[in-house]
């Protein structure tokens, strides 16, 4: 990044000289992202729309990505700027891992991209904001873990769960309700895309489970022995088990009231 | 008023070619060979920190003989090379034959140039492609040339020796445990014909792997599994190990 800095700074999205804007710019964004943790590692899922303004602007945008083996981020915001984003992401910790021949600490990953996201207040002032989600496995501590951020770029640790983008306020109450300590992965997963349900039901600008297209959330899970993506396989039968319930009890399940 | 002494053009080179090599010749050579799955690095190396192969890009990986900071310097600049091309355009858009080269301009460059004295190193840049036939493996001399290599590639102290007794007995698709195995017996040969035990704490070791599903395919082989493909190996060739031995001899004898 530094190197970058000094030969080609028009590479980074922080150095760009904005054009004085009138209004907002319609550009395509992001919704929602959650994260849960679980002994043993953590869950990043997404849905697939992006939307401007009112319209859909696609239906099979992918929003979760590998940063590196042991730690992904998940996208809500501008949705361009976010790709963007993630690859000089992607690009610095590798660059890193092979120059130094050891891989950055999660808390210096976290770091790092909150500098990112500072970088890019510029834009996120004039509405093109990013604000990613990211989790990963700490090696050293032997657990998942969990960074929000705002647009500053400001960032905290989540216990438990967090969500990003529009409709987590809906996702992150689906979650408060059902997330325990003792997870295992498969009911992790599952919590994931219920907590994606509900987002999606409350929020016009999430998306559900697609059963006509096959389109489904990208579920990821990062463990000790890596990052995984779900394959559409097994991502449309955690969907299509949850749509089936909800054919019965449209709002999921029922937490006890005492 | 002292004249300075005539230097001809040809033995200022030579001499600085003789420089280089003598600096190379002192390092522990290493050697790269092609197996079914990929290429692997094989090297004497007695430090853990300091590597001699290291991951350049997805698909490429990088070893070089002769001074650490001098080569260090190089991959430093090779992984900048690369990322920056893949940043910029695309993953695939990063090319063993591209980076090698840069390497031989650079190297060139120094070389050359009067004012700098010659590099210390021999590089050796591969790329495993998806399938053997494309796999590419370069050698660079000190000079900034490149020469493309198949099958089977020793750089470093004893080269010429090594190389010769790893073209006789290389073979296309040897499994990994093999390749391995031969390496480390090209590597333990002395130039005075006898043969030293390499252990495998000081055995440096790394592969290209084209069945990894990641699409970074280099990847360090270390302690547990690197013992076990030794043992491999060695269980593999016993039988052939005797017959070995005599003809290995007399091979190095020749030089």
């Amino acid at each position: 990044m530094d190197f970058l800095a000094e030969h080609q700074p028009e590479l980074l999205p922080g150095k760009r000289q904005l054009p004085p804007t009138q209004g907002v710019i319609e550009a395509p964004h992001g919704t929602t992202i959650v994260a849960v943790t679980f002994p043993g590692g953590v869950v990043l899922a997404g849905d697939r729309r992006a939307t401007m303004g009112n319209v859909i602007a696609q239906r099979d945008i992918e929003k979760v990505f590998p940063a590196d083996e042991y730690s992904a981020v998940g996208i809500a915001g501008t949705a361009g700027l976010a790709v963007e984003m993630v690859k000089l992401f992607q690009l610095e910790l590798e660059h890193f891992e092979k120059v130094e021949g050891a891989q950055l600490s999660l808390e210096g990953k976290a770091n790092r991209l909150s500098t990112m996201i500072r970088s890019n207040l510029g834009m996120a002032m004039q509405g093109l904001a990013v604000v990613p989600l990211f989790a990963g496995y700490d090696v050293d501590r032997e657990r998942g873990r969990i960074f929000s951020y705002d647009v500053t770029g400001g960032r905290s640790e989540e216990h438990g769960y967090a969500a990003t983008g529009s409709g987590s306020i809906f996702a992150r109450g689906a979650m408060k309700k059902l997330f325990r300590e003792d997870l295992s992965e498969a009911e992790a997963t599952t919590l994931v895309v219920q907590a994606l349900y509900d987002a999606a039901d409350d929020d016009s600008a999430t998306g559900g489970p697609d059963v006509a297209r096959r389109i489904y959330p990208i579920v990821t899970v990062i463990t000790e022995d890596g990052f995984r993506r779900l394959g559409d396989e097994e991502s449309s039968e955690i969907a299509r088990s949850i749509l089936e319930r909800r054919l019965e009890q449209p709002d999921g399940p029922r937490a006890s009231l005492l | 008023m002292s004249t300075p002494f005539y230097v001809s053009p040809q033995q200022a080179m030579a001499d600085r070619a003789e420089y280089a090599r003598k600096g190379i010749a002192r390092g522990r050579s290493l050697v790269v060979l092609q197996y079914a799955d990929g290429i692997v690095f094989v090297g004497e190396n007695p430090s853990r920190a300091l590597h001699k192969f290291s991951e350049i890009y997805d698909r490429i990986g990088f070893a070089a003989a002769g001074k650490y900071n001098e080569y260090e310097n190089l991959r430093i600049g090779g992984v900048r090379y690369a990322d920056l091309r893949g940043y910029t355009y695309d993953r695939d858009d990063v090319t063993a034959r591209g980076l090698a080269n840069v390497y031989a301009q650079t190297l060139g460059t120094i070389f050359s140039s009067a004012a700098q004295k010659p590099s210390e190193v021999e590089l050796v840049v591969a790329e495993v492609g998806e399938t053997p036939e494309g796999d590419q493996i370069y050698r660079l001399p000190h000079d900034g040339s490149i020469v493309d290599e198949h099958g089977s590639v020793a750089v470093g102290g004893n080269a010429e020796l090594i190389s010769s007794y790893l073209d006789q007995r290389h073979q296309d698709g040897m499994s990994l445990a093999e390749a391995l195995q031969l390496a480390v017996q090209a590597l333990s040969r002395e130039s005075n014909g006898s043969q030293r035990e390499i252990p495998a704490e000081r055995l440096e070791v790394a592969v290209l792997d084209r069945t990894r599903p990641q699409s970074r395919k280099f990847k360090r082989i270390v302690g547990r599994q690197l013992d076990r493909l030794l043992e491999a190996g060695g269980a593999a060739t016993e039988a052939e190990s005797a017959d070995d031995e005599s003809e290995g001899s007399s091979g190095g004898s020749e030089k």
